[in-house]
This record gives structure tokens, C-alpha cells and sequence, in this order.
């Protein structure tokens, strides 16, 4: 791979020469896990190995459960507490599949918002935040269709609201939802694509996880200071980074044990507190649970979507301006996607010339006003759609899209950012002094932000 | 400060979590007792006879009405549950009925066989809705106390079998009765009575004791693997522990000299 210079991997034996001639799979291996990493990473660096572990525990996890799990809404809740009952560790097995989209989740964003806040989008990284942003949205779409499958109650009316969304299309929308569903409603036809899809779409986010890779591995990381590594010969780099393996392979591993150790912790003593427990109640198209909530980390896009009702001034001038064909109900759908659209765009919609929100003054409120308006949010989602909530989904909403369409780029104009270290090597220095008269400390460079 | 970093990350991390918490909380709207259970907490594990004296309070009072359709007779035997002897448990299973396909006849239960399912629509399914209702909650947010006590199930059950009120109201021809617990009318009428049934192990057989016996055994009904599962747990998070600290280590290690050569110069 090309990027930063680096010892590139020799065959040395005959047997390597033969292999390396005909297959250079070795070499493949080697500059990838070779890669020279910056020095200075942080603790925020972490997350995409931890995604990479909850990809791969929720594949692996997911086949065994799907040897065990019959699709057919006649059977599929009986199938799960099979699985809970009978199948050998089966009890493990799915509370760990449950709860391991939880963590990836929660691992996901934290990895969005360390991009976010260090630049890690900007030029020339724009294709890897992208495909990051397909990689979230099937993750979406995944866990989505994988929670329809236990055939609960929160599963069929949950499937029936989100579907129900593209039904809100003008026009085409009844035709398209009958389409994706097979059928006037949810049933056995929708209950079998999704978990076809199910299956399928891990595989997907596996592909594009490896271009996520490739691209990354093609521009180098960014790091805090977001100033890149120097890279006008190998000895240069060779000062500002570190190769992956060992150094980070194992600083990764140590963050992963511990996060672990409180996922499991959490998979054993408290599987269901998470979770709906209506969700342990069979789908019954007949009775409307109480409240129709979604896995909390759907939240947030829920609280954007139900923020506009038919009352919001802009809706009433959007469906005045077009000829009432987008209502308030199509209107939170678009609102919903454009949310994740505008997320997308942040590369072009910043125009900062400074990467990394450390020397980026006023920057780094309005990035801390973004986390706590998405833990507002995602709160706002769990609560009734009704009174002071709207309200409150609503401010979020419009701070959500001013974030991205006026305070990213107002700010490169209006911010006089502070000055960038020399060189990684330079930060490093600095931060490895500045903590050495307190004891023993790891490779961070700075106090991780408190996401 | 590595260890600070990283507990400060992890706590972070639970802040995102916690507004989905607060929904939960919130949702309760009836009176529901925070009783004490043996298997509650990390080490919590069941009590088999209280087990033995919650089922004999569910055949002989719940089953009139409701089932328990994903639970086998046979279970009844396994480790960490009511731990029936195996001949008690087909005696126990003899005395009901099941619908055979293949001998498109009814036949007495065996082992294999599940108990039946409930008898009206109506009446839930007693294992599930002791997954499905989430009585305790706790104080807002933290989840100490469902680490501590559970989601609270069987606090529900327990205090629905006591929180009728004697309030009666006769609607289109139905009774309905008020529940505290449920925070409104119900249409299943008071069942528990003070010695109603006998324990042969001699405990009093009073309406709290009834109510807690049968909340436990249908927690076990709900959750057959729980004891199983706390004991991964601590297998787990043990392992994952002494693994991660050797990681750290290693770690230390690995980059020292990293550092010694950043803080020369």
C-alpha cells in the first residue's frame, strides 16, 4: 500500500519466494499490520478495533443462532425461547447477539464523534467518512431487521412504524412499502426478507469494512494534533510513528479487555436492562403496545422524526409551498434521512483549514454542545411524543442541522484557530514530558474527551 | 492514568445509554413493592424450595387459567431450578393432559411434554409476562439497582397477587377489579387467600408467602438459566480482568522505552 514509507515485507526462503511469486498474500498481511501508526493516538483511538471485534462476534454468534431460529411467524418466538431454553448455551449466545448490538452501537458513535472532533473526515480522508457512514447505515438496517426476527411485540410494531415510513412517500409510498414488506402489512413474507437481509448485510459491512481499511490505511491515520505524519523519507516517518503491531495492536487489545470485561459483566448480571420487555411478549397484530420505542440507539433519529408535527411552522410553509404533497409526517422522514445525509457531507460542509478540534477555539463548544444535544435527544426519542417533548426533539433537530449546515462552515471564516505542533513527533515529546512528573502513563496524548 | 482515561471513557460511554434507562424507569405507573428474592444480585441464586412451593401454588391456583407453553415438564428436574426427583417430576407431569398429533388424542403428560397453554386469551402466558414487566426501577439512570435486584418481574408478580384493593365494578357484563400494583381495573379477580394451599414443608402458607413462592417460581420459568448465566459471569469478567491487566502491563512495558527515548532529547 502506498502512504507513509515503511519497510515493505521480503521473502527470504525459497518457499516464501515461490508463495510471494504467485500469491503476495504474506506481503498483503504484513504492510497491513505493519502500517506505520502516529505516535500520539489516544485512548479515542480504540474504537475501531472494538467495532471490528463486534462485527465479528456478531457474525459468529448470529450463524449459531441462525441454526437454531426458524423464520416463520408461527414459529419464531418459539424458536428464540428454544434458544433460551434448550439449545446448549443458547442463553448466552443470544444475550450476547442482543447486547453486542448494543455495544456496537455505542462503540460506532464514539468512533463518529473521535472523527469529528479530530478532523479525522477532512482532506484527504473524505472517501473513509464516507464509507464509514454506509457502514452506519447498514449497521441501522441490520440491526433493525434483527430485531423483527424474535417476533415480539416491540419487533412487529416496531417493524410496522419504520416501515410504515416510506409508506408516508408521496405518491409511490403505499406501492413502495407494500413492495419491501411482500405483502398490505408485516407478516411471514416481511418476517423471511428480513432475515435473508439479516444474514446477508453483516457480510456487506464486512466488505466495506475492509475499503474502510484499505482507504484509511492509503491516507495514513489521523491523530490528535491532526498535522500529518512527515513522510519525505522512512527514517522522517519512522519519528513521528510506531508500527501497528505491536504497539497499538496491544494498546488496542488492553482497551478492548476492559470494555469487555464490563460487557460481560453487563451480558451476565443484566441481559434485559437495555432491552423492551415487551419485546418477551409474541407479536400480536391485533394488540398496540402503550408506547412504540426503538433500541435506544435509534433514539435520537426517532426524537428528529416525530419533532415535526403538523403545527411546526416550517412544515405548515413546506406544505403550503407544495401543494400539501409533504406533510408532517413525510416531512420528519426527510428530516430523519437528511440528518444522516448532512452527517455525511461534514468533509465539504467544514471549511475549517485546521484539522483537529484542539486548536480549534470555538469549535470545540459547539462540538460539545453537538454530544450533549445527541444524549438530549436520544432522551427526548425514549419520551411520549407529546407536550414539552416535541419541543425539546424540535430545538435538537434545528441544532442538529445548524451544526452541520451553518456553524461548520461559518466557523473556518470566523475562527482564529491556534497554533499546530511542528511535527508528531514534537506533540509526542511534549506530552510524554508533561506527564512524566506523575508516574508511569500510557501513549496518550492528551486527557480523552469525556464522551 | 491510562486506567483513569480509559474508566473515564467507559463511564462516558454509559452517559449515552442512560436516556433509554429513564424511559424504562418512567413507565411504571402502578405501586409496586420492592420485595426481597434469594436470587437477586450477582450472587443471587434460587431457592429450591421455594421453588417446589411456588409451583405447587401455580398448579394448584395460576393453572386454572393461565400456562406456561415454552416450559418442559422435565426442566422441573434440572440443576438450579425446583430440582424435583425425576420420578416426583413424572408424577408431577401425569397429572396433565396434553394433545398428542400424532395420536390426534389427548394423553397423559410425560416429561418431554410442556405444560399447557393458558386457557383463555385473556390470560397471559405466565412465564413471559414475568419477562415482560419491569416492576422495580430503581433510582434514575445508573442501573445499580437492576445490577443489584433485577428489572423487577417478580416484584411485579408478587405485588399484583397482593395489591387488590376489594374495589369492584361491573361493566358490559364483566367484573373488573382494581389492582394497586397494575395501577388500574383488571379482569382477574383476586385468587389468593391466606392458607389456601398446605406446604408439606410446613411454612405458613400466607398471601405474602404465596404471592413471593409463585413470583420466584415464575422467574425461574422465565429465566431457567439464570444461575448458569451469573456463573459465566463471573468466570468471564474474572478471566477478562486478570487478561486485561496482563495486557496492561505488557503494554507498559512495550512502549517504555518508546517514552525513555521521547524524554531524552
Amino acid at each position: 500500500m502506498s502512504g507513509i514509507p515503511h519497510d515493505h515485507y521480503e521473502p527470504k526462503t525459497n518457499g516464501e519466494k515461490w508463495i510471494h511469486r504467485r500469491l503476495p498474500i504474506v506481503g498483503l498481511i504484513y504492510d497491513t499490520i505493519m502500517i506505520p501508526t502516529p505516535k500520539n493516538l489516544n485512548w479515542m483511538w480504540i474504537w475501531g478495533i472494538v467495532l471490528m471485534f463486534c462485527l465479528i462476534l456478531q457474525i459468529v454468534t448470529g450463524i449459531v443462532l441462525a441454526m437454531h431460529y426458524t423464520p416463520h411467524v408461527d414459529f419464531a418466538f418459539a424458536s428464540v425461547e428454544h434458544i433460551m431454553r434448550n439449545v446448549n448455551g443458547g442463553h448466552m449466545l443470544r444475550y450476547l447477539h442482543q447486547n453486542g448490538a448494543m455495544l456496537f452501537f455505542l462503540a460506532v458513535y464514539l468512533h463518529m464523534f473521535r472523527g469529528m472532533y479530530y478532523g479525522s473526515y477532512k482532506a484527504p480522508r473524505e472517501i473513509t467518512w464516507i464509507v464509514g457512514m454506509l457502514i452506519y447505515l447498514l449497521m441501522m438496517a441490520t440491526a433493525f431487521m434483527g430485531y423483527v426476527l424474535p417476533w415480539g411485540q416491540m419487533s412487529f410494531w416496531g417493524a410496522t412504524v419504520i416501515t410504515g415510513l416510506f409508506g408516508a412517500i408521496p405518491g409511490i409510498g403505499e406501492m413502495l412499502q407494500t413492495w419491501l414488506l411482500g405483502g398490505p402489512a408485516v407478516d411471514n413474507a416481511a418476517l423471511n426478507r428480513f432475515f435473508s437481509l439479516h444474514y446477508l448485510l453483516p457480510f456487506v459491512i464486512l466488505g466495506l469494512v475492509i475499503v474502510h481499511v484499505w482507504a484509511f490505511h492509503t491516507t495514513g491515520n489521523n491523530n490528535p494534533t491532526g498535522v500529518e505524519v512527515r513522510r519525505g523519507s522512512k527514517e522522517e516517518a519512522a519519528k513521528d510513528t510506531l508500527p501497528f503491531w505491536p504497539y497499538f495492536v496491544i494498546k488496542d487489545l488492553f482497551a478492548l479487555a476492559v470494555l469487555l470485561a464490563l460487557f460481560w459483566a453487563l451480558v451476565s448480571f443484566m441481559p434485559n436492562f437495555l432491552g423492551h420487555t415487551d419485546n418477551y411478549i409474541e407479536a400480536n397484530p391485533l394488540v398496540t403496545p402503550p408506547e412504540i420505542v426503538p433500541e435506544w440507539y435509534f433514539l435520537p433519529f426517532y426524537a428528529i422524526l416525530r419533532a415535526f408535527t403538523s403545527d411546526v411552522w416550517i412544515v405548515i410553509a413546506v406544505n403550503w409551498l407544495t401543494f400539501g404533497i409533504i406533510d408532517a409526517t413525510f416531512f420528519g422522514v426527510l428530516a430523519m434521512f437528511g440528518a444522516i445525509f448532512v452527517w455525511a457531507l461534514l468533509p465539504w460542509l467544514d471549511t475549517s483549514s485546521v484539522r483537529s478540534g484542539r486548536y480549534r477555539p470555538m469549535f470545540k463548544w459547539w462540538f460539545w454542545l453537538f454530544i450533549v444535544n445527541f444524549v438530549v435527544l436520544t432522551w427526548a426519542g425514549a419520551m411520549p411524543a407529546e407536550g414539552i417533548y416535541t419541543n425539546i426533539a424540535l430545538i435538537g433537530t434545528t441544532y442538529w442541522f445548524a451544526y452541520f449546515l451553518v456553524i461548520m462552515p461559518l466557523l473556518g471564516v470566523l475562527e482564529k484557530p491556534l497554533p499546530e505542533p511542528a511535527s508528531i513527533e514534537e506533540d509526542f515529546k511534549a506530552s510524554v514530558k508533561a506527564k512524566s512528573g506523575n508516574g508511569p502513563s500510557g501513549p496518550s496524548a492528551e486527557p480523552i474527551p469525556a464522551e | 492514568m491510562k486506567l483513569r482515561n480509559l474508566a473515564v471513557a467507559a463511564l462516558s460511554a454509559l452517559v449515552l445509554a442512560l436516556p433509554a434507562t429513564m424511559a424504562e424507569a418512567k413507565k411504571v405507573k402502578g405501586e409496586v413493592t420492592n420485595f426481597d428474592f434469594s436470587f437477586q444480585g450477582i450472587t443471587g441464586t434460587y431457592d429450591r424450595n421455594q421453588l417446589q412451593r411456588g409451583l405447587q401454588v401455580y398448579h394448584e391456583v395460576c393453572s386454572s387459567c393461565h400456562g406456561l407453553q415454552y416450559v418442559a415438564f422435565r426442566t422441573l428436574s434440572d440443576r438450579n431450578g425446583p430440582e424435583l426427583p425425576e420420578d416426583q417430576m413424572r408424577a408431577f407431569a401425569a397429572m396433565y393432559e396434553v394433545w398428542d398429533a400424532d395420536l390426534r388424542d389427548w394423553r397423559t403428560a410425560e416429561g418431554p411434554d410442556h405444560f399447557p397453554e393458558s386457557q383463555f386469551t385473556g390470560a397471559p402466558d405466565l412465564s413471559l409476562m414475568t419477562k415482560a414487566r419491569a416492576g422495580f426501577s430503581g433510582p434514575y439512570g445508573l442501573g445499580i439497582n437492576q445490577l443489584m435486584k433485577g428489572i423487577g418481574g417478580p416484584e411485579y408478580v408478587a405485588s399484583f397477587l397482593l395489591g387488590y384493593t376489594g374495589e369492584e365494578d361491573f361493566q358490559a357484563g364483566s367484573m373488573f377489579y382494581y389492582n394497586k400494583a397494575y395501577g388500574g381495573w383488571v379482569s382477574m379477580n383476586p385468587v389468593l387467600f391466606d392458607d389456601m394451599v398446605f406446604y408439606e414443608d410446613g411454612t405458613p402458607a400466607t398471601m405474602e408467602q404465596m404471592a413471593l413462592d409463585v413470583a420466584a417460581f415464575l422467574t425461574w420459568t422465565a429465566e431457567p438459566k439464570m444461575v448458569e448465566r451469573k456463573q459465566a459471569g463471573f468466570v468471564g469478567v474474572i478471566f477478562l480482568s486478570v487478561f486485561a491487566a496482563l495486557l496492561y502491563l505488557a503494554n507498559k512495558q512495550l512502549w517504555a522505552p518508546v517514552k525513555r527515548a521521547a524524554k531524552k532529547d
